[in-house]
């Protein structure tokens, strides 16, 4: 059986009247499959998401089932799950807009899924710079606890589970989860030496799981609808629908919910394609860590394997599309600051490694350079992958790698131009416009 | 001086927490609610409250990037100069902005309105360029927007959020981070266009997910 190019499952009321209110989300179905869950037991919830081959949104892909059953139960400490809505990948816009919309499918999912680990207690990790997300999640929880979702006895099954909506306060490390799980605990979120994982001590040393926001939202959906509905969408080990986030230089950038497996020929066919009269230059498959790619990939099946296959990562499947107009250069020196501004300092490799980084790629941008700073930021990736603390340091080297290698000429012809040859307005939205409007 | 009442709701705060240093973010956030940014004071309260020294309070405080050491104005104004905004026209809405109000990044006008700077991604790519008032959504922002958008803030214009409500001051906003509501999640749309864009293709095509069995 084939499915739909696009199979809206998470975003398929956003354009309902409130969706984000309790009422509208009852109405459209919503809190079915926590009434399921809970006329199941934990262990057969745990077992249904695992043969659901549901795998993380938030970039890595990990077995969402299989963190869960990493949970040692003999532990005497309090269960935790932490959901990380710290969304910050640059070009990563997914969580944020299903937050806004429609908050309850988070809320159901992590009462299901705090129920599966045996969780009483459980957080919402939201970046703090969403204020109107941070109320709609206010909102929601409050909804949600005064309809018996939340609370002691959940509907008369004798679970209990309080869920506390958690504001961030703007640090992109925190996305990483043991960070995370120091900047919950009230510390600089500075990430975690592992082992021990999070599963046996986590928050408070204690068993927790931390899951993506997409990753949770789906789990009301699968229980609702069975692992073998979710399972029927996408291709051999990368199963079920997702937010493919389309941006840059497209017709119509935005949302695009489809099985794993589509491609960006496809997703761009859709949005209209590239912004008339121009070209596909590079794209990001999975935000600014996953290594570039450019037209050469455009029918890499969006998948975990087919993207890794192709050199890179799916990441977040944050699609961020630039044209000719666009110097590689300036790009990824932009990524590189980020690095370096956000770069926690713990670790010596990626402390000094990004800020060196930035001195040798403005250097190029500015035409000062010479063509033995290639090697020489080569080098310095080769000394900061893999010996990072966290992925931070890792990702950070994807863009320079990835672009050197598909753009080595592009950096050299800024040193024969004696800076960047590009005019930054061409590639702005209102280039056509004239001037800067 | 930290006046009684938000003595007591930083301890509130505290309260929500199994282990009651997990309010440290949130208590920062109502510091700078009540206090117009992190005070000496205000460090000193949540060290109080929570039995640890005030300089793990700083060394929280100066960590995170929304927390500031110096009074902001009425209007936070963060413009996104990630790559993909900056790309977009995020670099040419800000030189504009830091022009047109004579300030530097991290600088607040002369008539304590406006407090500039330049943001890292913010989650809303797909509406880019943006730019953020008192963290809420200004999507698809131009240069000549972006100072319309400041002028009104000036002024005391109500501005809306494109999507969310009216834009409340930085302090109101604060005050919400720190876990206290303030009644506006009702406000404002449920999603941006470019949030629906493919919901609406596969309503044209009669596309939709498998039918469940």
């Amino acid at each position: 059986m084939s499915t739909d190019i696009l199979t809206p499952v998470l975003s398929e009321f956003w354009d309902g009247d409130q969706p984000w209110k309790l009422s509208s989300y009852t109405r459209t179905g919503g809190y079915q499959g926590l009434e399921r869950a809970l006329r199941s037991t934990p262990e057969n919830v745990v077992q249904i998401v695992k043969d659901s081959q549901l795998r993380g949104r938030g970039g890595a892909g990990f077995p969402t089932g299989m963190k869960w059953g990493f949970i040692p139960q003999d532990n005497p400490n309090p269960k935790y799950l932490v959901v990380n809505a710290d969304e910050s990948e640059p070009g990563t816009c997914k969580d944020i807009p299903l937050m806004m919309a429609s908050p309850h499918t988070l809320v159901e999912g992590v009462i299901i899924s705090s129920y599966a680990i045996r969780a009483n207690t459980a957080f919402i990790y939201v970046r703090g710079e969403v204020l109107h997300v941070v109320r709609r999640l206010q909102a929601a929880v409050q909804e949600a606890y005064d309809a018996g979702h939340l609370g002691k006895n959940i509907h008369g099954s004798g679970y209990d589970l309080e869920l506390v909506v958690h504001a961030g306060a703007g640090a992109y490390i925190c996305g990483e989860e043991t960070a995370l799980l120091d900047s919950l605990e009230g510390r600089r979120g500075q990430p975690r030496l592992r082992p021990p994982f999070p599963a046996v001590a986590g928050l408070y040393a204690s068993p927790t799981v931390i899951n993506n926001v997409e990753s949770i939202a789906s789990v009301p959906s699968i229980i609702k609808n069975g692992c073998e509905w979710f399972a029927s969408m996408g291709t051999e080990r990368s199963k079920g629908m997702t937010l493919y986030s389309l941006s840059g230089h497209v017709v119509r950038p935005g949302q695009y919910e489809a099985p794993l497996g589509i491609t960006l020929r496809e997703l761009l066919d859709l949005s209209g394609g590239i912004r008339p009269g121009h070209e596909l230059k590079f794209w990001t498959p999975g935000g600014s860590s996953t290594p570039i790619l450019t037209a050469e990939h455009l029918d890499v099946p969006l998948d975990y394997e087919a993207v890794g296959a192709a050199g890179s990562m799916l990441g977040t499947k944050a699609l961020q599309v630039f044209d000719e107009t666009t110097c590689v250069v300036r790009a990824v020196l932009r990524w590189t600051e980020f690095y370096k501004h956000e770069s926690c300092g713990k670790c010596t490799p990626c402390r000094e490694g990004t800020w060196w980084l930035v001195q040798v790629l403005a250097r190029l941008e500015n035409g000062n350079g010479s063509e033995a700073d290639l090697e020489n930021l080569l080098d310095q990736c080769d000394n900061i992958l893999g010996r990072s603390f966290c992925a931070l340091g890792d990702g950070a080297t994807s863009p320079i790698t990835s672009s050197i290698e598909y753009f080595r000429d592009e950096y050299l012809a800024h040193l024969e131009h004696g800076g960047c040859p590009f005019d930054p307005a061409a590639s702005t939205l209102f280039a056509a416009e004239g001037a800067l409007a | 001086m930290i006046d009684e009442a938000t003595m007591s709701e930083l301890r509130e705060i505290a309260a929500r927490y199994p282990q009651a240093r997990s309010g440290l973010l949130p208590m920062l956030h109502l510091v700078q609610s009540s206090e117009g940014h992190v005070t000496s004071e205000g460090i000193e309260a949540c060290a109080e409250i929570l039995g640890i020294s005030a300089a793990e309070v700083s060394g929280v405080a100066t960590f995170y990037t929304m927390y500031k050491r110096r009074p902001v104005g009425e209007y936070h104004v963060g413009v996104c100069t990630n790559t993909l905004c900056a790309v977009m026209g995020g670099d040419a809405i800000f030189d504009r902005l830091k022009d047109h109000l004579d300030v530097g990044n991290d600088e607040t006008t002369a008539d304590g309105k406006v407090t500039l700077e330049h943001v890292e991604c913010n989650a809303a790519c797909d509406f880019a360029p943006v730019v953020m008032v008192n963290w809420e959504f200004m999507d698809n922002q131009t240069p000549a927007s972006a100072v319309r958008l400041v002028d009104d803030l000036r002024a005391g214009k109500a501005v809306r959020s494109t999507r969310g409500p009216k834009i409340c001051t930085w302090r109101e906003a604060e005050r919400v981070l720190a876990g206290f509501p303030d009644g506006l999640a009702d406000d404002g749309p449920a999603a941006g266009p470019a949030s629906l864009v493919g919901l609406e293709i596969a309503k044209e095509n009669g596309w939709a997910a498998p039918n469940v069995d």
